[in-house]
Parts: C-alpha cells; sequence; structure tokens
C-alpha cells in the first residue's frame, strides 16, 4: 500500500516537473520527427520497401531518443542530492524506480502516439487498420525500454563517464527488444497483416524480467 | 511549536567502518549518542564527519559495524527515520517551497501534509514565498527550505551537516535560534561543524574525527571548547 501511494506521489511529481518544463518530450519528438524526415528523403522508399523498413526504421529513432530521454531520468537528482532525500523519505526504494519508469513509458507513448500519423503519410503505410495492435507494441516494446534504460540510468549517474555509459549499456541490451518490436511491427503493418503473437509474448517476458530484477536489486543500485 | 516530537531516540554506533576501495572514511567508530543529545562532531576536512552522518541517515551503508536507534518504536515508523540536512538543500529546485514540503510529507505520510507543509513554512519564514520556486531562492532562503524538509516528518533524530556554510550573521542567528528550538523541543541534534560559532554553543558534547577515527570526545565545558575551536583547523 506504503509503495503504490509513494509511486503515485511520485508520479504525480515527474509529470508535474516534466509539463512545466517540457524538457523531454520536446527533445524526443523533435529527434524522433527528424530521423523519420530525413530517412523519408533521404530513401524515397516505395510503399513496399517502406513496409519492409518503415517499422524498423521508427523503432531504431525510438531507441535513440529513448537514451536521450533517460539520461536525465536520475541526472536530475544528483543536482541538489534529491535522490538521497527520496531514499529517505519512501518506504520503498522500489517506488522511486517505479515512478520514473512509469513516468518514462508515458513520456515515450505520448511521443510515439504524436509521431504515429507523420509516420504513415511520410512513409505512406496505413496504421489504423491495425492500430490496437500496433499500440500493443508500442506499449511493450516502450516499457522494456523504460525498464532497462531506468535502471540503467540510475547506473550511469553515478559513473565518471556517465553521457557515454548509459547508451553504450544500453543499445547492447535493448537490441532484442528492438529487434522483436520492428519484427512484430513488420508483420502488423505488411499487406497481409500476421499478428506475431511470439513476438509480443517475448516482449512481455522480458518486461516481466526485468522488472522483477529491478524489484528485488533496485535498492542497490541507489546506493552510493 | 511546529518543531515537537515524539519521544526522543538516540543513536549507536557499534564499530563502523567505512571504505571507500582501499581508502578508509571512518574506521572502527563506536559512539553512543543519548536521547535529546546536542552532539558536534568536529575534525578536520576529509576526517569522516559526512560521512558518519550519512550512515547515520542510512543513505550510505558501512562496510562493517552496525547502527541502531536506541528508544525508537519501530524502524520503519515515520519518526524513526532522522531529519537529514546536508550540503545541498535536497529539494527539488523546479518545485515551490509549498510543493516540494508537501511532496516530501506526502512520501512519509504526514497526516494533513498541506497543514503541516504550511506550519513549517510560517516556522521557518518562507510563508509568503510558498508559491517561489527553490531555483528563485537566496543561500539562507535554501537552508531554511532544506531544514523544513528535514523536519517535515517530526523526526526524533536531526542530522545536520555543517548548516552553517554560506549563511551571513542574520542566517547563523536564525539557525543558532531555530537549532536550540528543535533540541528544546527534545529531538537528539548530531551536527558537524568547523570551528565555534554562535550554533556550536548549543553543544552538550563534541567529538573530534581524525582520520577517520575519534580521538577526542567531550562533554566538560573547556575541553569542549577547545575541540570546538580546533576541530576545524
Amino acid at each position: 500500500m506504503a509503495l503504490l501511494s509513494n509511486t503515485a506521489t511520485l508520479l504525480a511529481k515527474e509529470l508535474r516537473t516534466e509539463f512545466r518544463s517540457r524538457e523531454l518530450l520536446t527533445t524526443t519528438v523533435v529527434f524522433i520527427l527528424v530521423v523519420l524526415i530525413l530517412f523519408s528523403f533521404a530513401i524515397s522508399p516505395t510503399t513496399e520497401e517502406s513496409r519492409e523498413f518503415g517499422p524498423g526504421l521508427l523503432w531504431l529513432a525510438i531507441l535513440f531518443a529513448a537514451s536521450l530521454m533517460l539520461q536525465p531520468c536520475f541526472l536530475r537528482e544528483q543536482a541538489n542530492d534529491t535522490l538521497s532525500s527520496l531514499r529517505l523519505a519512501v518506504s520503498d526504494p522500489f517506488a522511486i524506480f517505479l515512478a520514473k519508469l512509469i513516468a518514462n513509458t508515458l513520456f515515450l507513448l505520448v511521443t510515439e502516439i504524436l509521431m504515429l500519423p507523420l509516420f504513415a503519410a511520410f512513409y505512406n503505410i496505413p496504421v489504423l487498420p491495425q492500430l490496437h495492435y500496433l499500440l500493443l507494441v508500442l506499449f511493450l516494446g516502450s516499457l522494456g525500454v523504460s525498464i532497462a534504460g531506468t535502471a540503467l540510468s540510475a547506473i550511469s549517474a553515478q559513473a565518471r563517464m556517465r553521457e557515454l555509459l548509459l547508451p553504450l549499456l544500453l543499445l547492447p541490451l535493448l537490441t532484442p527488444v528492438l529487434v522483436v518490436s520492428a519484427t512484430v511491427s513488420v508483420s502488423l503493418l505488411d499487406r497481409e497483416p500476421v499478428v506475431q503473437w511470439k513476438g509480443i509474448a517475448f516482449l512481455a517476458i522480458f518486461d516481466f524480467i526485468f522488472l522483477t530484477a529491478l524489484w528485488l536489486f533496485g535498492e542497490y543500485l541507489l546506493e552510493e | 511549536m511546529a518543531f515537537l516530537t515524539l519521544p526522543p531516540t538516540g543513536l549507536r554506533f557499534d564499530n563502523i567502518d567505512k571504505r571507500y576501495g582501499g581508502l578508509y572514511a571512518l574506521r572502527r567508530v563506536s559512539l553512543e549518542v543519548s536521547p535529546g543529545e546536542c552532539l558536534v562532531l568536529a575534525g578536520r576536512n576529509g576526517s569522516g564527519k559526512t560521512t558518519l552522518l550519512r550512515i547515520a541517515a542510512r543513505i550510505v551503508r558501512p562496510t562493517a559495524g552496525k547502527l541502531s536507534f536506541p528508544g525508537s518504536s519501530s524502524e520503519a515508523d515515520t519518526n524513526g527515520r532522522p531529519g537529514y540536512v546536508a550540503h545541498t538543500t535536497m529539494v527539488y529546485d523546479e518545485l515551490t517551497a509549498e510543493e516540494n514540503l508537501v511532496l516530501f510529507a506526502k512520501l512519509q505520510n504526514v497526516p494533513q501534509p498541506a497543514t503541516r507543509a504550511e506550519e513549517l513554512l510560517r516556522e521557518v519564514g518562507l510563508y509568503d514565498r510558498r508559491s517561489s520556486a527553490v531555483r528563485t531562492f537566496s543561500r539562507g532562503m535554501r537552508q531554511r527550505i532544506a531544514i523544513a524538509r528535514a523536519l517535515i516528518h517530526r523526526p526524533s533524530v536531526l542530522l545536520f551537516d555543517e548548516p552553517a556554510t554560506g549563511l551571513d550573521p542574520i542566517g547563523i542567528s536564525w539557525l543558532a535560534k531555530t537549532l536550540g528550538d528543535v533540541h528544546r523541543s527534545g529531538c537528539t541534534v548530531v551536527m558537524s561543524l568547523h570551528g565555534e560559532s554562535e550554533i556550536s554553543s548549543l553543544a552538550t558534547r563534541a567529538i573530534q574525527l581524525d582520520a577517520g577515527s575519534v580521538v577526542a570526545d567531550t562533554s566538560s565545558g573547556a575541553s569542549l571548547r577547545s575541540i570546538l575551536s580546533f576541530g576545524g583547523a
């Protein structure tokens, strides 16, 4: 109960801070937009090529944008040592992670939902027919990125080469999520769409395992 | 008085070691702080004062040894958690003074968090600036909000790490009065200080740390002043 109430309080703080500054949302939206436009004009893909390569490109843009977004996640807590005051205040340190990863997932999802119509327009791919499945893949993929990214952000924030460390750890770790999310998305956006339930199950299991690991060992990541 | 606490709690360090790699920050520190005592930690930079306070605040885990709070009803009890004021404010610059206090009150299940926040804002003289973001505050105001945050859950143990750093004489007088009020309300106070000041006059006991070990411990007037005046050298 205390975990849920602490998480809700911290999540409200994360959202208030972000919607006041709009730093993270602006960065990710602009980044994904630039990548999508740039590749759309550079490659000028046909509809078939778009169906084949578009989803992979979208996920690559999401992954890089997420690594930008996750960087300040714990770094912001270092400026005034607010991480210490949070650790003193909360009854379960997992609440700190839970609030941050829910906030990160929400920010990523908002960005993706904003970008989806533009992606459909630039790459001439109709996303509406399979939108519900696509949103499920985006949710599970984004959750995986956020869980692993939030944990690594806590580690890298205390390291010396923190700006370099997060992408260095994050990208290899998230390769399976990226590959599976892109593959499932390609199948969904195909001329004859197929729902790859195995891929969706893989994403759900990845999220569950990493969330459990964070719950069990997260406290140690916050220690000085 | 908004500072009133539950029955006071003491602090006990049993053979505490803290090592960073091969470097000892603290070496076999054993110390008992009685409930209601005002203990000053003195010593040079790097002598281990901050590490000892951060271990007492349970922010840093000791490499060896045990920390306990004799008299505390429960480890999980909110009031059993020490209030800690560090070199930094430990509050969010982008939130207002009121938002910060309500946030930390809610996290610690303080009943009526908004009322408690308002009470403390009046107490530390920031009520008129309650809606201003902390980033707009002066050094003295930031120290006040830091103290308010540490007191929000009515802790029975308060830990201050060089609380007078960066304060002007008026700020130091205010801090000495506030700390006096907190101590008189029954709180156990442990603070690190550099040299003698208005604040050090509150001390009922002083210990001197050197290279992570306790080298002097006294409660008597003359020795206490001697430790306080040379501790920061």
